[in-house]
């Protein structure tokens, strides 16, 4: 009744080949993008912008970035923590090295050096798969964040051990340190996300996402009908790090303001992105959204019903949050293994035929 | 001798103690693996989980006494009794028994014949959830393990090899209850080899390792091996969870010793029970005699966090089945 496929009509090839076909999904992208822009940065305050927006906004990107490499290419990493640290001293170093250059620039090459160091982390994908691959990328967390902690030149000699951003302006508007307006964080995260969303959808469509998805469903049948897996594996782990690295830098230099290695980026926020595409659903950026939104939102619904109007001590609350968290995993990939992309495409399915389901 | 070749063999030797720890968690892996093909990243939370349980019965505390005493707003944590070692060890091993079967029953009874991935995710879930349950039950603090297990190094040892260098050598510092570790965990080693080898259960166990299929057909029934495996594994965690529970004291950190495990694994093959045992004690050398010939000195120290996994990655690149695991064959 309200989602229809049929007689919905291309008459030019530019039509037929636009990011979202159907026209419903069209007007839906319009509204949420009309609502994000339009409508949430006027009404939100400090609060919701710290503990969900950014949050989710950041954790959006490093979902798609981790959903390209083990989603649509089959190559499970837990080195995200790692990666997202690549991309916050990256930022860093640019951004207190040529600090006359505006910090879009130095996200955006945080995120270039970042696919660069996954690109070389994601070599020995070439022979190790599986399993043995996803311990190998472990190497990659442990080794990036002993770096960070131990080499002083990335944190500029400082004390403490810890980068804090320095205020930088976007178009005059402070949008690092500490004078940040809450809707400025909002935005600047917002644009990121929609920008790299776009790029992955439209990624993930062409050429380099079907033989992603080729060297996923198997490699070596992919590799029989030509597709060359030392391109697809090392692009897949250079676009996946280069999303990660942007939501590394946006997560030290908008969210937090200064970080410890070990603490911001430790093994914890490798599961954490993952847990996001396995719940949100693997293969599908919409997933990835939806997985980010879910693993952001719970802690902080947890933390309000059990603290706040339970009258709990904060400790069990977390201890609380932890089990539900992990039976909620179980329960999920039990009941629906694909995540809450799929239980998308049932609703849709269900749409398409009601209210008349024979 | 020089003192520093002396030292040299030193760190070899608690390099060595410390892969045979590093192996006892691998086996824990290991074990499950190869019966059901599940990864189990929870192995370390249930070493975590077992110590916890292991000192909260001993000491008599009522579990979920944080949350009962929020929900209904009493004043409980003791019984006010404490159970002697041995009996609290048993209780200890039956409620690892119970988890091993909650755990089949309840979760992967419904996930067989998912991907690995899926299976594997599900451990990671399983590992929150025991974490969550374990801190619920027992309380989070930092708790000592007081099972009577020596201490402190050996002053034998040390008199004994001190005569071996100059003046400047005191002797091999060797913690007792390394010894002690070592000890157990060989014990432990062969024990599970000849349960293994020798009985019925334990040739079920193989059976059901090389064929799901042909080990249902002679009549072996998969859930019990199942169950079977995840006790065995909650035996090895137990152990585990002791030695480095009075260690460095029952707290979370010990369940990070899960992560150690896996370059162990990785490098002995996943499937090998005598992998694991070799990966084990060269991870454990490995990493010491780095740190101690250029981690140290160089590197600026710490190295021991990520060398396993370097070291595992490089051996992988070239052989990527692991020492003794199963040669990979892929097939179109």
């Amino acid at each position: 009744m309200f989602y229809r496929e049929a007689g919905d009509f291309k008459t030019s090839y530019e039509a037929d080949s636009q990011t979202f076909p159907i026209a419903f999904d069209r007007y839906r992208y319009w509204a949420v993008l009309a609502i994000a822009f339009l409508v949430i940065p006027f009404v939100i305050n400090d609060y919701w912008v710290n503990a969900i927006f950014v949050p989710f906004l950041i954790y959006a990107i490093a979902a798609i970035g981790l959903n390209i490499l083990t989603g649509y290419c089959g190559q499970v990493s837990l080195g995200t923590g790692g990666f997202m640290a690549v991309g916050a001293y990256a930022c860093y170093k640019l951004m207190t090295g040529f600090p006359d250059v505006s910090i879009v620039i130095h996200i955006i090459l945080a995120g270039g050096i970042t696919a660069a160091v996954g690109a070389a982390f994601g070599l020995p994908s070439l022979r190790i798969k599986g399993f043995y691959l996803a311990v190998a990328t472990l190497a990659a967390q442990f080794f990036l964040v002993w770096l960070f902690n131990k080499v002083s030149w990335f944190y500029n000699y400082s004390a403490s051990g810890q980068i804090n951003a320095p205020e930088r302006f976007v178009a005059g508007v402070a949008v690092t340190g500490p004078n940040t307006a809450p809707w400025a964080q909002y935005m600047i995260c917002l644009v990121f996300l929609t920008v790299c969303a776009l790029l992955a959808r439209n990624l993930t469509r062409g050429t380099i996402g079907r033989s992603w998805m080729a060297i996923r469903d198997m490699d070596i049948a992919a590799e029989i009908i030509g597709v060359n897996p030392l391109k697809a594996k090392l692009t897949a782990f250079a676009v996946s790090s280069f999303f990660i690295g942007i939501s590394g830098a946006l997560f030290f230099a908008v969210y937090l303001g200064a970080v410890e290695v070990g603490e911001a980026f430790g093994i914890q926020k490798s599961f954490l992105v993952l847990f996001m595409i396995i719940i949100g659903g693997l293969g599908s950026i919409f997933g990835s959204f939806a997985g980010a939104a879910f693993l952001v939102v719970l802690p902080v619904a947890l933390k309000v019903i059990g603290v706040d109007w339970l009258d709990w001590p904060t400790d069990l609350v977390a201890h609380l949050q932890l089990v539900i968290v992990g039976a909620l995993i179980m329960f999920f990939l039990i009941k629906e293994p694909h995540g809450l992309a799929q239980l998308w495409r049932v609703t849709k399915e269900k749409l398409r035929l009601w209210p008349f389901p024979y | 001798m020089s003192a520093d070749f002396l030292y040299g063999i030193e760190v070899i030797i608690n390099g060595l103690m410390a892969g045979v720890l590093y192996a006892l968690v691998a086996l824990g892996f290991v074990l499950i693996f190869k019966a059901s093909g599940i990864f189990n990243y929870a192995q370390g939370v249930m070493a975590l989980f077992a110590a916890l349980t292991l000192v909260g019965v001993m000491e008599g505390q009522v579990p979920f006494s944080h949350l009962i005493n929020a929900v209904f707003g009493t004043e409980i944590h003791h019984f006010g009794w404490e159970v002697p070692a041995l009996l609290a060890i048993l209780l200890t091993l039956c409620i690892m028994i119970a988890f091993a079967w909650a755990v089949q029953y309840f979760v992967f009874r419904h996930l067989v014949g998912q991907e690995p991935i899926i299976l594997f995710m599900a451990t990671i879930g399983l590992a929150y959830f025991l974490e969550g349950v374990g801190d619920l039950m027992w309380g989070s603090d930092i708790k000592t393990l007081a099972l009577g297990l020596p201490q402190g190094g050996s002053m034998a040892v040390e008199e004994w090899t001190a005569g071996l260098g100059g003046d400047d050598f005191y002797g091999f510092f060797i913690d007792k209850l390394d010894m002690v570790a070592t000890v157990v965990a060989l014990l432990l080693v062969a024990g599970l080899v000849g349960f293994a080898q020798y009985t019925k259960q334990g040739r079920a166990m193989r059976a059901v390792a090389d064929d799901h299929q042909a080990a249902l057909s002679v009549g072996i029934s998969l859930n019990f091996i199942w169950v079977l495996v995840w006790s065995l594994a909650g035996l090895v965690a137990l152990v585990a969870g002791v030695m480095w529970g009075a260690k460095s004291g029952v707290q979370f950190s010990l369940s990070l010793i899960a992560l150690k495990a896996l370059p162990v694994l990785m490098l002995g093959g996943f499937t090998s029970i005598p992998g694991a045992i070799v990966g084990g004690l060269i991870i454990g050398v490995g990493e010491k005699l780095f740190e101690y010939t250029i981690g140290a000195p160089f590197l600026g120290g710490a190295t021991e966090n990520w060398f396993a996994y370097m070291l595992a990655l490089i051996f992988l690149v070239f052989r990527p089945q692991g020492l003794f695991g199963e040669r990979i064959i892929e097939r179109v």
